[in-house]
């Protein structure tokens, strides 16, 4: 069932998507722009060679300020939070006891007693429920920011020649997973170096009311360079094509961190995160399943989610993400199948509306851009 | 948009009569919308033979796959070969270059929809 149009939550842009001509879809409650009329190849290719503009005003944010901020961050996230600079932002999760995952998340410390918690829009009222839960044991206050704040992601090559010629700010310096607040088109802007693509690129976050200025200023801006409006579409080809973790699909509440490949954003010896300890008990125990990507051979055969991995005609895990990819001109996708089968170079078969089909499991990420 | 001269389906397949016992069949403007770029057809061998309704191929595009539906009972005479290479043409042109297979018709067309119901049909899904 489909909830009606009306009744779904809409970003700051939604009046500008339909402008656009969006194909607009019900995204976890929102309603949001999945592909433009160029489509979602031309829009996926214009991120991977030139630029794309995402709305991602749906995205949740989650502000942690006060002296015990940094104790609550490190005790919700398993990655090590006091080693952030001010400025600087990290990849990590929100675990539960079991270490299955509540949600995924950036952490941007903006200053030392305060941070900025950015999550999954669908599981934005979990999340939010999930750090108050905690929050009391800790003298820090939590204010829930999204309904406030607007968020446009920039991404591409050329996202540095697109937006330099709008901010004073400095864009160069700024390093990879860095930020800083500046002025963008004459709006206040946290201004990231962090995106869900594999290409360079700026996250703009902005009070939501100055959201629609944003992004015509940046579109009008970038529109002469090849900058198109990029949707939900392209950024799930280009996020998977890197192997980026989406939740509901490669993690989850049944699914640990250091099944899903994330060991790097856990480090047992830094802190006492919710989850260290069935962590540090999975560390020690041999893995029963691991994720892979895998190609299938045939041009006919493209797989996607959630269909099984057989063996002899029985389930042994399943595929979470998949799609024919638009860089790599095969089809591709990401399964959880069982160790002793997670192997490059090895089959596995995968069975698309009832036939069992061969795919390789070959080296992720699928697409690194070069630098 | 629905071009008068053809017959539809609930399913959004298109049938075109040629008048001599034969038809041409593809999916419409609006399934090709909803699909996004296409970028594989998966069509039957020549000579195979379907009831109407039944599922005679699918069509995948980057987003999802659809299964495809006889507008009509029939034996193919042959498929569109040049959507192999160039499967962008049942979105650029779903009525034209774009037809999937030729049908020798072996029943009636009763039950397909002229182009004013087929319309009424979809401006009733997309609201």
């Amino acid at each position: 069932m489909s909830i009606a149009a009306s009744e779904l939550m809409k970003t700051p842009l939604n009046a500008a998507h339909r402008a656009l001509n969006a194909k607009m879809v019900d995204f976890g409650g929102w309603d949001m722009p999945v592909q433009y009329p160029a489509g979602i190849i031309a829009e996926h290719e214009a991120v991977r060679t030139k630029a794309g503009l995402f709305d991602v005003s749906h995205m949740g944010e989650i502000r942690v300020k006060g002296p015990g901020a940094l104790a609550l961050v490190e005790h919700l996230t398993p990655n090590a939070v006091s080693k952030l600079a001010i400025g600087q932002v990290h990849y990590t999760a929100f675990l539960y006891e079991n270490g299955t995952f509540v949600d995924d998340l950036l952490v941007y410390r903006e200053a030392e007693e305060e941070f900025l918690l950015v999550v999954n829009a669908g599981n934005s009222d979990k999340d939010f429920a999930w750090v108050q839960q905690h929050a009391p044991a800790f003298d820090c206050t939590v204010v829930n920011e999204s309904p406030m704040t607007g968020q446009i992601a920039l991404q591409g090559p050329l996202s540095v020649q697109i937006l330099q010629p709008l901010t004073a700010t400095q864009l160069e310096p700024i390093g990879y997973y860095f930020f800083t607040h500046g002025e963008v088109a004459g709006i206040q802007c946290l201004i990231s170096r962090t995106g869900y693509t594999g290409e360079d690129g700026f996250e703009l976050y902005c009070a939501a009311g100055d959201t629609e200025k944003l992004w015509n200023a940046v579109m009008a801006a970038g529109a002469p360079q090849g900058l198109l409006p990029a949707g939900l579409g392209c950024r799930n080809t280009l996020r998977l094509e890197c192997k980026m973790a989406l939740y509901g699909h490669e993690i989850d509440d049944t699914i640990h961190a250091l099944e899903a490949g994330l060991g790097w954003i856990v480090k047992l010896d830094h802190s006492d995160f919710i989850g260290r300890e069935a962590l540090l008990a999975a560390k020690a125990a041999p893995a029963t399943r691991k994720l892979v990507g895998f190609k299938t051979l045939e041009k006919r055969d493209i797989a996607r989610d959630h269909m099984p991995v057989v063996q002899d005609g029985r389930q042994i895990g399943f595929v979470t993400s998949a799609a024919p990819s638009p860089t790599c001109g095969f089809n591709l996708g990401l399964a959880y199948v069982p160790t002793e089968l997670a192997k490059v170079g090895g089959t596995i078969q995968i069975e698309i509306r009832g036939r069992a089909v061969n795919a390789e499991i070959i080296p992720t990420p699928f697409y690194k851009r070069t630098r | 948009m629905f071009p008068a001269d053809l017959k539809y389906t609930k399913d959004h397949e298109w049938l075109k009569p040629a008048g001599d016992g034969t038809a041409l069949v593809g999916i419409t403007q609006y399934a090709q919308e909803a699909l996004g770029d296409v970028v594989f057809v998966d069509l039957p061998e020549a000579g195979a033979s379907f009831a109407v309704g039944e599922e005679f191929g699918t069509v995948e595009s980057v987003k999802t796959v659809s299964e495809l539906n006889m507008p009509a009972a029939g034996e193919i005479l042959e498929v569109n070969a040049s959507l192999g290479d160039h499967p962008e043409a049942v979105n650029e042109d779903p009525y034209g270059k774009g037809w999937m297979v030729k049908l020798k018709l072996t029943g009636d067309l009763t039950g397909l929809l002229d182009a004013t119901a087929y319309e009424a049909l979809v401006s009733a899904e997309s609201h």
